[in-house]
């Protein structure tokens, strides 16, 4: 039987969530089918349709589903589901938001969040802000499954010579409805998909001193991070945040200044290829876990730091 | 308005946990136990509208073992009217967890639910949003702001690309995220008070419910473990290390 991805996209192109999703999900069986549900979408279908490993996409298009509403997403992927071995999604918010509800309408006990996949039915995944590793079956007669996409790696976006099939719309329960977002616009790369990523913590003080991380940040080509302690103070908004309740990150180096390593953050970060941490206090827990540590004031430390890689013409790659 | 909020026993959040040595689950023997924080939350967001004068009682509901009703005395003791113990010995997962908290509310009538957005042991994410598929009604999750407003609530929810704002016909599940509020501590006489209040009693089985789980824990182990690496100097040595030892920059 074949499996379905549901696309995380924005109208035009799918998330690089997607990308990895897709790969975890063609580990599973057979055919890789998509699901773009949407609003004036039809470009994310053809993005999807590209996809490496891809037979089929399913694109519905209809206002109702414009702002992936969980209430009207939900019951479509259910209606959709039945004749498919799996359902998977990435575990980005909105995976985590929909795909729960759909499992709930399908009478199917979800699995969340998985780093791995060792058999159609048996999947691994962190339990305890992933300081523990739990490998489960299920009995269940379809997969519903979210994946974390750092530990699989992105399937190829061209490649693919997927048919792409229009399917109904969905009714609007009438329940709820979409008011706006709040988002603040950055240069800087994406935080799941950077290749490196540069953090601060309640160490950086202040929100203006956020602005020392930028520089750095810009010299590298970096995406910018911060701990649940420096969200909460507000030095920067929520979507900053890494952490077992945050963002999930793996980039090839991370940077942790000012963070003191809380189990909570660790569990955001701790499978990046290389870590570095600057802290000025030598007991600090995120030392154990870090490649390079130096103990150094940061306020020091990071605009040596900006002029150090400067001055040695160190470039975003 | 009538407010339901189910909170979750777990292993507090400050414990290290320990994978057992025949790796069938994590060590829970003489493990401190706590509420789970994000259910914290929701409590005290409970307190926080009947305070407004929003809410006009609060239901406490837990499930699992004999052990929940501390956690309920926690929940009575911050503010909560009343509670439900659904007792049942044995592990529940998130999809009879929703269906337990369907039957009760059948029988409650809440106009808005409140959970945690996940809990800290299993990480699942998934109560909430089941349940409010199960029930047909509207689901506010990961909710950094909550307002109610007449027959709506409007909400903030933490996602990906910042907050968005979606507006909710009651009754509503909500899910909260961490930037909700501060939960309070219980003051001693409330905790004392709290001893009187009543805690209900069903079972799955009075309720209604198959709690039989659907996934097999085929075996937990330890994580890799990561090897605490070198303290440099000065930054000059750690540009030199990530270029050229780590190659990254």
């Amino acid at each position: 039987m074949a499996v379905l991805l549901v696309a995380d996209h924005a109208n035009d192109a799918v998330q690089a969530a997607t990308l990895h999703a897709a790969s975890a999900a063609r580990q599973m069986g057979g055919e890789l089918h998509v699901l773009v549900a949407g609003h004036n979408c039809a470009g994310a279908a053809k993005a999807a349709a590209a996809i490496e490993g891809v037979a089929k996409v399913l694109h519905a298009d209809d206002a109702t589903l414009g702002h992936n509403l969980a209430e009207n997403v939900a019951p479509l992927i259910a209606r959709v589901a039945k004749g498919y071995s799996h359902v998977v999604a990435a575990a980005t918010t909105f995976g985590k938001n929909v795909m729960p509800r759909a499992a709930a309408l399908l009478d199917v006990q979800q699995v969340s969040d998985i780093i791995g996949v060792e058999g159609p039915d048996t999947f691994v995944r962190p339990i305890y802000a992933g300081n523990a590793l739990a490998t489960v079956q299920s009995s269940d007669s379809i997969k519903l499954v979210t994946v974390r996409t750092t530990t699989f790696p992105a399937g190829a976006a061209t490649g693919g010579g997927g048919t792409v099939e229009t399917i109904p719309g969905q009714a609007d329960a009438g329940v709820s409805s979409f008011v706006g977002v709040e988002t603040q616009r950055t240069e800087r790369p994406e935080l799941t998909s950077a290749r490196i990523v540069i953090s601060g913590g309640r160490g950086m003080q202040s929100s203006d001193n956020f602005k020392l991380l930028f520089d750095v940040a810009d010299v590298l080509g970096a995406a910018v991070g911060a701990s649940r302690a420096a969200v909460d103070s507000g030095f920067v908004p929520n979507d900053y945040q890494v952490g077992q309740t945050g963002k999930v990150v793996a980039p090839e180096l991370y940077v942790a200044v000012g963070i003191s390593g809380a189990i909570q953050h660790l569990a955001g970060m701790k499978d990046s290829k290389v870590i570095a941490a600057i802290n000025k206090d030598e007991e600090a827990p995120i030392f154990q876990v870090a490649d390079y540590g130096l103990v150094a004031d940061l306020f020091k430390a990071l605009p040596e730091l900006a002029q150090e890689l400067k001055s040695r013409g160190i470039k975003p790659r | 308005m009538k407010v339901l909020v189910a909170c979750k026993r777990v292993i507090d959040y400050n414990v290290k946990v320990r994978v057992k040595a025949d790796q069938s689950g994590v060590d829970l023997q003489n493990v401190k136990m706590s509420m789970n924080p994000f259910d914290e939350i929701a409590v005290e967001q409970a307190i926080r509208l009947k305070e407004a004068g929003t809410a006009t009682e609060i239901v406490a509901v837990s499930l699992g073992a004999e052990a929940c009703q501390e956690t309920l005395r926690t929940a009575l003791a911050m503010g909560a009217d009343r509670a439900i113990h659904v007792h049942h010995d044995g592990g529940l997962e998130p999809l009879a967890v929703a269906k337990l908290l369907k039957a009760v509310i059948g029988a409650e009538q809440p106009s808005l639910v409140l959970l945690g957005k996940q809990a800290i042991d299993d990480d699942c994410n998934q109560t909430g949003q089941m349940l409010a598929g199960l029930l047909g009604w509207p689901q506010g999750t990961f909710v950094s702001r909550l307002k109610v407003e007449g027959a709506k609530v409007a909400a903030g929810r933490e996602v990906d690309g910042g907050i968005e704002n979606v507006e909710l016909k009651l009754p509503a599940v909500m899910t909260v995220d961490l930037r909700l509020n501060e939960p309070r501590y219980a003051s001693l006489p409330n905790i004392m008070k709290a001893r009187k209040k009543p805690i209900d009693k069903k079972t799955p089985a009075e309720l209604g419910v198959d709690p039989a789980p659907r996934l097999r824990t085929v075996k937990v182990a330890e994580p890799p473990k990561r090897q605490a690496g070198v303290k440099v100097d000065s930054v000059a040595t750690l540009v030199t290390k990530l270029k050229e030892e780590a190659g990254v920059i």
